[in-house]
This record gives structure tokens, C-alpha cells and sequence, in this order.
């Protein structure tokens, strides 16, 4: 009996000495993993996906409080004018999350890029939603409202031969996106105001 | 009898070297040797678990019982893993996306656990210590060897902190096998294999 109870103590002190160090850690880290994350992999995204705006989209960036979360906007200005706004979604792909960048044009609401940021799809299958520019260059130009999905499932979407799977993913963050865009839209419009010079 | 401290260290280096003479952990040790670089970031992730999780469970080995002892162990292991995973995002970003998954999976790399269970929970502080410095060094060279091997003839290059040395001429057709995981396998094997006649007595 002594022996059951030294277990169970020894092991609850043991987790929760754990628990509490890594908690510490990762809130000490988080700032850092974030910023790296900005330079390594949303950074080209942003940058890909905004090519040609006059103002450094990761510099200009800002949050917003979207229900209970705060989200990340990017601006890109071109001729002056605040004219497209890229953010991040995440759709359930075949291996975990996908995270998609879009970015949106605020004056027509049409899509002016998308770019997948990470994901953990299979390489040479899953994996070419982010290398296929083909895949990704079709969403250019679509309006962006309702909902996105792929023909096989009765949608506007080409999915990638031999991964509908991840295809689906993509669209299922686009759809979110789209959500998220129209719920965030005034204070959006808000905030591009202060960019207009 | 008791080997004496430096040699609990040096016995890692070569005797128990671990992927060579142990044949242990070798997870990792295909692949995510392509490149020198990505060998010695996961040895040094490694050694760091290593030597922390032998501290811990050295110290800690008259309190765990026995019979959990296995789950102590583990708990301890995942969260030096779960430390060096965050740090190296938040630090060396581009080294956490080349070795990806394989960090998370140290925790299950039979070399801490080994050591752990048949060294530090059975010796001291100071020599489980330099246990596994000992095999967290040996790990790495050997990552680093096997890494360097396979870049020199898999794409004539050698990679160190993000610069790429060419070593052969324009001329050089890299033999893409080395970087393929059976290339792996068979200059694991060559390596295994020469230091076997080395040591030969």
C-alpha cells in the first residue's frame, strides 16, 4: 500500500514539476518562435503573395481581435493606397494542419494570391499544394465569398491529381478565411484608413 | 573494476560508440544525416537530452520506485526534448524545419532511454554525467561522420551554418544514391564495417 502511494506521489510531482517548466518555456519562447516563423516561413509566403506592394507587408503588420483569437494582418500597399490585405488560415489536411495565406483586395474582394505556408503533407504528393504554383495560381481573381471547394465535391476548385485529400484542406482554409474576412471587415476598413497616405 | 570518470567519458568516443558499436538509435541517424549540418544540430540536440536526462535520473534514482521507474524516465526524457524543440524554434529556425519531426522523436530514441535505465539510474551524478557527454559526443561525431560521408559523394558539397563548401569541381555528377535512405543504409554499413577491422584484435 505504501509503495502504491509513493508511485502515485512520485509521478504526480514528477508531471507537474514538468508541466509547470515547460509552460514557463514555452511563454518565454513564444515571442522569439513567432518571429521566426515571420522571417522563415511567412515572410517568402507574404512576400510571394504581395509581390510588388510599395511598403514592407511584415513590417506594416497588425492584429485584430477576432472572436476569441487575435489574428495577424498584413497590409501591401500599391500606388499608394492600402490595396490588399494577406492573412492566415488553417485547413485539415492529410497529415495535420495546412496553413494558408490569402490575400484579399479590399476594394473588389477578390483574391489577389494564396500561398500555403506549412503543412506536413506528404513530399512529391501533398506537398506540391505549396510547390505547384499552377494549383495555388488558380484561386488568383476569384471572388472571394461562400464557399471554396474542390469539383470532385461540387466546387470551383482543380484539386491535385492523387491528393484531393490535402486539395480539400486548402479549400476548407480558404472557406474559413473567407468567414473570418467578413467578420473582421469593419474593423479592417477601420484600420487601412490610417494607411491611406 | 570502477572505471574511473574520464573513462566512463572516453568509452562513448569509441567503445560504445552509440550508432557503430551499440547500433542504437538509428532513427535518426539515417535520416537526418544528408548534410554534416543536419547530423551535428541532431547530435547536439541529442547530447543535450542526454546529458540532462542523466543528471536528473541519477539524482533522482533512490526517490523513483521501481516500478514506474520506466514512466519517471520518460517524463523526464519528453521534457528536455520538449525544452530543446522550443528553444530551437525559437533560435535556429531553419535547423528545427530541415530536422522536423526527428526532434520530437528523441524521446522515443532507445539511446536515452538505454542510458538511463542501464547507466544513471544505477550510478552517480558526476559519472552518469560524463556518461552521457561521453555518448552524446560519440553520437554526434558519428552523425557528423556518416553526414559528411554521404554529402561529399551525394551532392559534392559540405554544409556548415548555412554555407555550402563545393568540394569538387563543376564537373563533379553527384552520386544521388549516398542521400537516399538505402544509401544511407549501405554507408552505415561501410562505416560499421571498417571500424569493425579497425578494432579488430
Amino acid at each position: 500500500m505504501r509503495d502504491m502511494i509513493k508511485m502515485v506521489v512520485v509521478l504526480t510531482i514528477l508531471a507537474a514539476f514538468s508541466g509547470g517548466l515547460l509552460a514557463a518555456i514555452k511563454d518565454g519562447t513564444a515571442e522569439d518562435i513567432e518571429k521566426q516563423k515571420l522571417t522563415f516561413v511567412k515572410g517568402p509566403a507574404i512576400q510571394q503573395i504581395l509581390e510588388g506592394a510599395s511598403n514592407d507587408p511584415i513590417s506594416d503588420r497588425f492584429k485584430l481581435q477576432d472572436q476569441d483569437q487575435e489574428r495577424s494582418f498584413f497590409v501591401g500597399v500599391y500606388d499608394g493606397k492600402p490595396k490588399a490585405v494577406a492573412f492566415e488560415t488553417f485547413g485539415k489536411g492529410f497529415g495535420g494542419d495546412i496553413g494558408v495565406m490569402v490575400a484579399v483586395d479590399v476594394a473588389t474582394d477578390q483574391v489577389v494570391g494564396v500561398s500555403v505556408t506549412t503543412h506536413q503533407e506528404t513530399p512529391g504528393v501533398g506537398s506540391r499544394a505549396k510547390t505547384d504554383a499552377d494549383f495555388v495560381a488558380q484561386f488568383t481573381g476569384k471572388t472571394f465569398e461562400g464557399e471554396f471547394k474542390v469539383k470532385p465535391d461540387g466546387g470551383q476548385v482543380d484539386a491535385l491529381s492523387g491528393a484531393t485529400v490535402t486539395s480539400r484542406g486548402v479549400t476548407g482554409a480558404l472557406t474559413q478565411a473567407v468567414d473570418v474576412y467578413e467578420r473582421v471587415k469593419p474593423q479592417l476598413k477601420e484600420k487601412l484608413q490610417a494607411f491611406g497616405n | 573494476m570502477a572505471k574511473s570518470i574520464a573513462q566512463e567519458f572516453t568509452k562513448g568516443l569509441w567503445d560504445e560508440i552509440p550508432p557503430f558499436r551499440l547500433v542504437l538509435g538509428l532513427c535518426p541517424v539515417l535520416a537526418v544525416t544528408k548534410t554534416v549540418e543536419n547530423g551535428i544540430g541532431m547530435g547536439l540536440a541529442t547530447t543535450f537530452v542526454l546529458v540532462c536526462s542523466n543528471i536528473l535520473v541519477s539524482s533522482l534514482r533512490k526517490v523513483i520506485p521501481a516500478k514506474v521507474r520506466i514512466a519517471c524516465f520518460i517524463i523526464i526524457i519528453a521534457t528536455f526534448v520538449t525544452v530543446v524543440e522550443l528553444v530551437m524554434q525559437a533560435y535556429a529556425y531553419p535547423l528545427f524545419l530541415k530536422l522536423g519531426i526527428f526532434i520530437p522523436l528523441i524521446v522515443v530514441n532507445c539511446i536515452v532511454l538505454g542510458r538511463s535505465e542501464a547507466f544513471a539510474s544505477k550510478n552517480g551524478v558526476v559519472r552518469s554525467l560524463a556518461d552521457g557527454l561521453g555518448i552524446g559526443v560519440g553520437f554526434t561525431l558519428s552523425l557528423a561522420a556518416l553526414g559528411a560521408v554521404r554529402e561529399l559523394f551525394g551532392s559534392g558539397t559540405l554544409t556548415i551554418w548555412e554555407s555550402s563548401i563545393q568540394i569538387f569541381g563543376p564537373s563533379f555528377e553527384p552520386f544521388t544514391f549516398m542521400v537516399e535512405a538505402p544509401g544511407a543504409f549501405v554507408c552505415l554499413g561501410l562505416m560499421l564495417c571498417i571500424m569493425n577491422l579497425l578494432g579488430k584484435k
